[in-house]
């Protein structure tokens, strides 16, 4: 239980985690959605290139950052799957009928699921990579600030961070509190490691009506502490840590900025100013039709 | 021998950055009979020791022998754990967080049902059990246990630990957030505990006062190693060692050092306020040439150190030098001393200094607490 890797926050200094973290939150926002933008492979290539660059200078281990895409590899070869098979455009290679329904594995329906799997790794990269370089509280800090306009439309965006960061700074107590009781049933024999999975449930009873008391507990005696401390009897709180923008957040913004450009320009601008080969249901997109033509070229 | 630990060794989140060596190269025989206080910081790797007791860590590094069940690191052979948690009952920090069940019944019933015991011997067993912690059975049996108060929760959660009928009982920070009855209840239960359930006790504790009243062996812990392995009464010839630890040491030795610094003659075996008495006691004898008994006086030696002169005038610091009274003292002494002659016990505590003062007020102090 003690060994949860995804998303905690992975404490080592580097260029990446002396970043402003409100640069951080915008610029990974920025790249989630032009990872939908990207239509070729010769800029997913780029793009994987750049996210290593990035995990690199992080001096995050690779080991731990791959670590994270195995939450979602259930996820990724489903929708691989859903792919391959119901999509129907593009020449057919392997032809198959269940019923009325076509199944039949086409080219386009192939290209469709990589292209699918790497965005979807790309988006957990990209977002792991923010929670393993930046602080719990840097991160509900900076996305108060940069929630602040909703205030304006009477979302109370304060007390939403505040609700964020306790949420976050109780998972680690939460998860302390499991192991000890997990424990402590355990030493009374309880089968929580046995692997029938009938007896595990069973066993798992004894664990979580204690967790749930305890946590209640917890909550009832943080809300007790907060007003004792008289949360909120104020309107205007101050930060201790103040954020300042470096030179170093203006030009990481500026170079993922250029980047989501090119992305942008890929799809719309070099998809339509090149003629792409007819090959069928196939598309071929962006700079893939120079590759696509350089090898006709030479082959 | 009930429990041999060789070489064992610990880490927490190995080769990662959150890495923690809790226990480093750990040798300790823990003998049947043995009522052993375990005491050292936070973090010094005492609770992570007595979960590899227990089974719930496996060995990273070396082996335990338990009742002739082995541990090591080897994922084979397979280690029969229930046999093993049968015979070591272990009571975590605040076992009353660990209730579950809807009666204090069937909560004590939970670890002898995981034995996989017949339902009469359950039943017998549950009786037992909360009797021998001093719960009324027919009264509590039918109650949910979270409408009982903290000490008696504590107590079923004890009763649930004992109901497996462990040769070994661990218990970690057993009187931790009890107020001072409860605690004096729960160490009562470990002594009744010791003499008719397990014969074999290890308590962690931070509080020294409270461990030195019925440990016979102190085993410290400081930085995932073991510091000491002494007798109750040998341990604190370690006074300073102690201190620079950041442990505590029994207010009783603290008054016998301050009062052998003013030139007393106390013995070095004064652990616990009845040593102290005595030798208290046989220094009055010895002086006025009487033969008075210690018997059937009742001695509590927080009062006994305010009214002489409050803690930090006898407290040596780690030099072993006293300090000085300071005014401002004498007004908190005054409030504390419910006695008719304040007056002059304030004069005793600003001229500690004066060793006949001393000893006439201290005999005063004695021969008005035989009185009462």
């Amino acid at each position: 239980m003690r060994d949860i890797s995804f998303g905690q926050y992975y404490p080592v200094k580097s260029f990446i985690h002396s970043l402003d973290a409100r640069i951080k939150i915008l610029v990974t926002f920025l790249f989630m959605i032009s990872v939908f933008f990207i239509v070729s492979y010769t800029m997913f290539v780029f793009m994987y290139i750049a996210l290593t660059i990035v995990i690199a200078v992080s001096h995050v281990p690779f080991k731990i950052v791959l670590k994270s895409i195995k939450g979602i590899l259930f996820l990724l070869i489903f929708t691989a799957i859903i792919n391959i098979f119901f999509t129907s455009t593009g020449n057919v290679l392997v032809p198959i009928h269940i019923g009325r329904v076509d199944m039949s594995i086409t080219d386009q329906g192939i290209n469709f699921a990589i292209k699918m799997a790497m965005r979807f790794t790309l988006l957990v990269l990209g977002s792991s990579i923010l929670t393993f370089t930046t602080t719990p509280t840097e991160l509900t800090d900076a996305l108060e600030f940069l929630l602040k306009p909703l205030t304006y439309i009477k979302i109370p965006v304060h007390d939403l961070a505040i609700i964020m960061s306790i949420a976050l700074r109780f998972i680690p107590g939460l998860v302390e509190e499991t192991d000890k009781i997990m424990m402590a049933q355990k030493a009374r024999g309880a089968d929580i490691d046995s692997t029938n999975i009938f007896k595990k449930i069973k066993a798992m009873l004894p664990v979580l009506i204690p967790l749930f008391v305890s946590a209640f507990r917890r909550a009832d005696e943080l809300a007790d502490a907060l007003d004792a401390r008289c949360y909120n009897a104020s309107s205007k709180r101050t930060k201790m840590k103040v954020f300042k923008l470096r030179a170093s957040d203006v030009i990481a913004f500026i170079a993922v900025v250029l980047f989501i450009v090119v992305i942008f320009l890929d799809k719309y601008l070099v998809t339509n100013l090149l003629v792409a080969p007819d090959l069928g249901g196939f598309e071929v997109q962006g700079l893939d039709i120079c590759i696509y033509n350089l090898f006709r070229l030479v082959g | 021998m009930s429990v041999i630990i060789k070489n064992l060794s610990f880490t927490y989140s190995k080769n990662t950055p959150y890495e923690k060596k809790a226990l480093d190269n750990i040798n300790l025989e823990i003998n049947e009979g043995d009522f052993l206080g375990i005491i050292g910081h936070t973090g010094s790797g005492k609770s992570t020791f007595i979960q590899h007791i227990n089974g719930l860590i496996k060995p990273q590094e070396g082996e335990i022998e338990i009742f002739d069940i082995k541990l090591t690191s080897a994922k084979r052979p397979k280690v029969d754990l229930k046999a093993l948690r049968s015979q070591v009952g272990m009571v975590f920090q605040y076992p009353e967080y660990q209730l579950f069940a809807d009666t204090v019944e069937k909560d004590v019933a939970f670890g002898p049902k995981n034995l996989g015991l017949s339902a009469d011997e359950i039943k017998e067993r549950v009786k037992q059990a909360i009797e021998m912690v001093g719960l009324d059975y027919e009264a509590v049996k039918d109650r949910a246990p979270f409408e009982l108060s903290g000490g008696q929760k504590r107590r079923v959660a004890i009763a649930g630990i004992i109901a497996m009928r462990p040769k070994m009982l661990i218990l970690d920070e057993p009187t931790a957030g009890l107020d001072p009855y409860g605690k004096e209840q729960i160490l009562n239960l470990i002594v009744h505990l010791k003499k008719h359930c397990s014969p074999t006790i290890v308590v962690i504790s931070h509080d020294i006062d409270e461990i030195t009243r019925f440990a016979s062996r102190i085993v410290v812990f400081n930085d995932a190693k073991i510091m000491y392995d002494e007798p109750m009464k040998a341990l604190f010839k370690h006074s300073n060692m102690l201190k620079e630890m950041g442990l505590d040491i029994p207010r009783a030795v603290k008054i016998a050092n301050a009062l052998r610094y003013k030139g007393f003659d106390i013995s070095d075996d004064v652990v616990t306020a009845e040593d102290l008495l005595k030798e208290v006691v046989r220094l009055y004898n010895k002086k006025h040439n009487t033969a008075k008994s210690a018997d059937g006086i009742s001695f509590d030696l927080y009062d006994f150190s305010l009214k002489w002169g409050a803690e930090d005038i006898l407290t040596p610091n780690a030099t072993g030098e006293a300090q000085t009274s300071e005014p401002s003292h004498s007004s908190d002494i005054n409030a504390a001393c419910q006695d008719g002659d304040t007056a002059k016990k304030q004069n005793a505590c600003t001229d500690v200094k004066d060793d006949e003062t001393n000893h006439t007020e201290k005999d005063k102090t004695n021969d008005s607490r035989k009185q009462k």
